[in-house]
């Protein structure tokens, strides 16, 4: 047996079994995330040395990259470390509630929930103010989210009949979106299919501070029902034994990740796949236990999305594309090796 | 539940009703639009031609054209759609769901953005093969492990190809935006604008393959009684599923490579007919071309008028018609399985 730690509060309401080899990872995702830090502050167009960015970061540089550094790649990289934190953590409570390692927001419909709204706004409400994009898509998100559950609703929700409905409403929302854009004027259209495609491109102080109420709300919400999910995942006659009140709690799960994963459609557009692979990282590195799991997921995560994004600006400068397709282009290939990993489940 | 037909004679009479039906929606696409004519005109235009007359061009070219691609587009789905949940024993089977369509999609927008291949025929016959690729990865991916192919391993397959492509023709089109105007229909699928000598060179596959759809009726019939039953009846069963296989891909490719991404058609329209004829495949099929050409024609003029004066893609119509569908089946279960 692994060393283990536990940390809980004198009451006992909060406890977590916390490995020191989870721990371990932990620190290193830690650390890996800041050098991703470092790195994604000093390249870009104008090549800065990771020194002076140290420098600037704890206040004794000279000012000189001031505006490269402060205003333009560190929201971006702080958005983008955001969405990916969020992605994490809301695929890990998908695939845990609904038993399946293929489940993740962007395949069973949440995404495009907050698409629709999204491109809605940006073709038919161009002068509406764009900070109002999260709230319009957090709306998307969790409108459709309700429909879903709604629908899967049977006596209960049994896992597949909310993918398989998820999938579905997927196409619908797919297929509303085509309409929108064949239907708006090419300037919007493209507007829109960058947002789509999943792009961190013009992000500002305003976005970061903005998401980051979301992040505080419901990442720790998501730390404390991590117990529950570890009950959840033995199936629902055993956890409605064990006293879990099943239906209740897959509930409040699914409000959860539908919040996290709001958020990052809001902020950071369609990034697909990323709630797919991360939370695989996590298992693969940190075994089942959901509370080890949680963090090193959404570090997973906050990692993937800025390192796409960082190769994606920079790799064919001067274009700047969106991160989007890099995430894909690493987790599609991912998700067929999962496919041949679960055949015998 | 007991179908509606279920005498062989009420069938004749059924496919009798059918093929009315079929007659009308496919008057119905040639007269109606936002240059409306009358019955009376579209016969004068085959039988007593006048160059001069508007209503006699637009229905010799445009409409008639439209007509007989949603047609034949329908069909080919709505059998491929039947042969499909056959072959898998899912009720969820169609091209769309599996990821046929994003497929095709993404081969169109792949050649077009990276290739510039702009030749609406080069791209058809990119498409088919992007339909034949999308096809068999599904199959493969969905049929990997022990227990072979279960519906929800091929659903989750088809959605993560979906996704996939998508994603990958969106990664491409953002680079290159001025591809996006020209693949916009094809995303959105679309029966309008396209000749008939367009259909000309995918028209002889689709027509083998529906033949041979029709002549696989009573092995599949014998097939969806169970894999050990067909072995011990004396079916080459793997011959039979490779060559209900190859007869999908040549319809459901033949249909995106002229329509684009339509989706649904291929889902819905079997159940309608298992509903008014029962499990027998030697009647599923034909009704399912007769029924989907109809279905995919209504659609068609539906969407010329939903928001006057655009139209609306035909593959949203049929999204719009399929998906509340699609949640149905997937509430009811699998239980008739």
């Amino acid at each position: 047996m692994s060393k283990r730690t536990t940390i809980r509060n004198r009451s006992d309401s909060i406890s977590f079994l916390v490995e020191n080899r989870s721990m371990f990872v932990f620190l290193v995702f830690i650390l890996l995330s800041f050098l991703l830090f470092i790195i994604g502050l000093s390249i870009g167009s104008t090549i800065i040395h990771p020194l002076t960015v140290l420098k600037e970061l704890i206040g004794i540089g000279n000012g000189e990259h001031a505006f490269v550094i402060e205003t333009l790649r560190l929201p971006r990289l702080l958005l983008s470390f955001f969405a990916g934190i969020c992605l994490g953590i809301s695929g890990l409570i998908l695939q845990g509630i609904v038993r399946n390692p293929l489940a993740s927001p962007d395949i069973i419909g949440i995404t495009g929930g907050g698409a629709v709204a999204a491109v809605v706004m940006i073709t038919y409400f161009p002068t509406i103010d764009i900070t109002l994009l999260p709230f319009v898509a957090i709306a998307g998100a969790g409108t459709v989210s309700f429909f879903i559950y709604t629908l899967a609703w049977k006596k209960g929700v049994t896992p597949i009949r909310l993918v398989l409905i998820g999938i579905g409403v997927q196409a619908l929302t797919g297929s509303f979106i085509t309409m929108l854009m064949v239907l708006s004027p090419s300037y919007s259209t493209s507007e829109a299919y960058i947002w789509l495609t999943g792009s961190v491109y013009g992000a500002n102080w305003g976005n970061v501070l903005s998401m980051l109420p979301w992040m505080i709300v419901f990442v720790p919400l998501a730390f404390l029902f991590s117990r529950k999910v570890n009950v959840q995942e033995l199936g629902d006659d055993v956890a409605a034994s064990l006293g879990s009140h099943v239906q209740r709690t897959r509930f409040g799960l699914i409000a959860i990740s539908i919040a996290l994963a709001g958020a990052a459609v809001a902020f950071a557009g369609g990034i697909g796949f990323v709630g797919l692979i991360a939370p695989h990282i996590a298992r693969r590195l940190v075994g089942r236990s959901f509370g080890s799991l949680v963090p090193v997921s959404a570090l997973a995560g906050g990692i993937i999305v800025m390192l796409a994004d960082i190769v994606a600006r920079t790799a064919f400068l001067p274009l700047d594309l969106p991160a989007g397709v890099f995430v894909s282009g690493m987790g599609a290939p991912f998700f067929i090796y999962l496919l041949y990993k679960t055949r015998n489940s | 539940m007991n179908p509606l037909f279920p005498r062989t004679s009420f069938k004749f009479i059924g496919l009798a009703i059918g093929l009315s039906i079929f007659f009308i929606s496919f008057a119905a696409s040639v007269v109606l639009g936002q240059t409306p004519t009358s019955i009376s005109t579209a016969m004068d235009a085959f039988l007593r031609y006048d160059a001069s007359s508007t209503e006699h061009i637009v229905i010799t070219t445009t409409r008639l054209s439209r007509a007989v691609i949603a047609s034949v587009i329908g069909g080919g789905l709505a059998m491929a759609g039947a042969l499909m949940q056959a072959l898998t024993r899912n009720p969820l089977a169609s091209p769309s769901i599996f990821g046929i369509n994003a497929g095709a999609l993404f081969f169109v927008v792949t050649a077009t953005v990276l290739f510039s291949v702009s030749s609406l025929l080069h791209l058809m016959w990119i498409a088919f093969l992007g339909a034949a690729v999308a096809a068999i990865l599904v199959f493969f991916l969905g049929s990997l492990g022990r227990d072979g192919l279960s519906p929800i391993k091929i659903v989750l397959a088809g959605a993560a190809l979906t996704a996939f492509f998508t994603s990958f023709t969106q990664g491409l089109l953002v680079i290159d935006e001025q591809s996006l105007e020209g693949v916009l229909f094809w995303i959105g699928g679309s029966v309008a604008g396209r000749t008939l000598e367009m259909l000309e060179p995918v028209l002889p596959f689709m027509a083998g393959a529906g033949i041979g759809a029709l002549l696989l009726g009573r092995p599949i019939n014998i097939l969806t009684s169970g894999e050990d039953i067909a072995k011990g009846l004396g079916q080459k069963t793997i011959l039979i599923k490779l060559l209900t296989g190859l007869v999908i891909v040549l319809l459901a490719g033949g249909a995106v490579a002229v329509g684009g991404s339509i989706g649904f058609i291929g889902l819905i329209v079997p159940h309608i007919v298992r509903g008014l004829i029962g499990m027998d495949y030697r009647w599923i099929i034909p009704y399912c071309a007769i029924f989907g050409a109809s279905l995919l024609l209504l659609a068609d003029v539906g969407a010329r008028f939903v928001i006057m004066p655009e139209e609306m893609p035909i593959g949203v119509m049929t999204a719009i018609l399929g998906a509340p569908f699609f949640i149905y089946i997937a509430r009811r279960g699998f239980s008739r399985e």
